[in-house]
């Protein structure tokens, strides 16, 4: 069984949890961005949370189904249509053979996920189905889909019928004014105490130069401590001697412009890494519109192990184990 | 009748194709079913937006090098033969 996609979206591609373990070689974890809303998804179609998605991003595709298929439609609101009829997100779709699926316009947000009972069944690479388009590496072919692909979808697991819904408490939500938390460093020394203070009482304004790899946000100029640069560094306060960047971490080249890292982010280079955003707020990152408002607050180690925990208790409950 | 384009996609819209280009068109020219009248810019693609019509374009909705959210009108358009 399989998808025909008619038409591509703008960039649809299949993710999953992520290809993890090759990041000090220079592969990133990539996966879905927004993990919590293709997770929910799966859940959803009658998966577990290991499935391979199609993530799409801003514009959804038409697709037409071979065979029967059992779908469900999270993330960012959307309309979504089969043959042109309205149906709902969040719950279980059942697709006859022939049936077409398109979407309207995103109503907030970035990414919607669409989960297909089988999941989608794409090779393994290193471990995942997710696409790392940089690399031309797994999902489809490596890249984004376009017209005319047919997308495999793999054989469904008898007895999983799905939740019957997500409970509105556990979806996503979608805001344009967003406080994400960060731990300071690994490079914050190299900033004054003032461009520290910039940094994070600062609303910052996420520009479109926002995909998989990084989102680039613009603000006031951020201060940085002078020095002689050292041999192996660039020549820009911002500059350091080139070392391994962590997924979320954000660099500000030139002094202006932050950049947080995320799933596609590249292993390493030469910016300064003042802050990390914590990994329970990736999500909210990756659902950040162009235009969205966004504060960075300072938290403790302690307290990003704490969110950390609390999400895994959430991914418990969800799935019951 | 006039008729709106609207943006599918969030980004920041051209009426150029490139820099030190001619505009796609003008406020007051003909457009022509299908015809690209800017393209919007996000995560590194160019998208060009077409109108759905036939008519005159009456007006831009967004100043060129302007961000555009989902839904946002682009430009009106007088529908005509």
């Amino acid at each position: 069984m399989s998808f025909e996609i008619l038409e591509p979206g703008l960039s649809t591609t299949v993710q999953d949890r992520g290809r993890l373990g090759y990041y000090n070689v220079g592969i990133p974890q990539g996966g879905s961005m927004d993990q919590w809303s293709a997770e929910l998804a799966n859940a959803v179609a009658g998966n577990t949370a290991a499935e391979a998605v199609l993530e799409c991003t801003y514009l959804g595709p038409r697709f037409r189904t071979t065979e029967a298929a059992v779908i469900a439609v999270g993330g960012a609101p959307v309309d979504v249509k089969v043959n042109g009829e309205n149906r709902e997100q969040w719950t279980r779709l059942e697709l006859a053979a022939g049936d077409e699926v398109s979407f309207g316009f995103l109503q907030g947000g970035t990414r919607f996920y669409i989960a297909v009972r089988g999941g989608i069944d794409v090779p393994l690479v290193l471990g995942s189905r997710s696409t790392y388009t940089l690399g031309s590496l797994g999902g489809f072919k490596g890249r984004k889909l376009e017209a005319g692909d047919v997308v495999p979808v793999g054989p469904s697991a008898a007895g999983n019928k799905g939740l019957g819904g997500i409970d509105p408490a556990l979806r996503p939500t979608y805001t344009r004014e967003l406080d994400i938390r960060v731990v300071c460093g690994l490079y914050d020394h190299r900033l004054t105490e003032a461009g520290m203070n910039t940094l994070l009482s600062s609303t910052w304004t996420l520009t479109p130069v926002a995909d998989r790899t990084g989102l680039r946000y613009s603000g006031p100029a951020i201060e940085w401590k002078p020095r002689q640069q050292p041999f192996g560094a660039g020549s820009d306060p911002s500059n350091i001697v080139d070392a391994g960047y962590a997924v979320g971490s954000i660099q500000i080249p030139g002094g202006n412009e932050p950049i947080a890292l995320h799933r596609d982010a590249v292993s390493g280079g030469g910016y300064a890494m003042v802050a990390t955003v914590i990994s329970a707020d990736m999500d909210l990152l990756a659902r950040s519109a162009p235009g969205t408002q966004t504060r960075f607050r300072a938290v403790t180690m302690k307290d990003a192990l704490r969110a950390r925990a609390d999400l895994k208790a959430l991914r418990h409950r969800l799935w019951g184990n | 009748m006039s008729h709106n384009i609207v943006s599918p996609l969030p980004g920041l819209f051209y009426r150029k194709p490139g820099p030190g280009k001619d505009a796609y068109i003008s406020e007051g020219d003909r457009v022509e079913s299908g015809q690209t009248i800017g393209v919007i810019e996000i995560m590194k693609q160019f998208s060009e937006i077409r109108s759905d019509v036939a008519g005159t374009l009456t007006s831009f909705a967004v100043e060129d090098f302007g961000a555009v959210n989902p839904g946002d009108v682009i430009a009106v358009i007088e529908v005509g033969p």
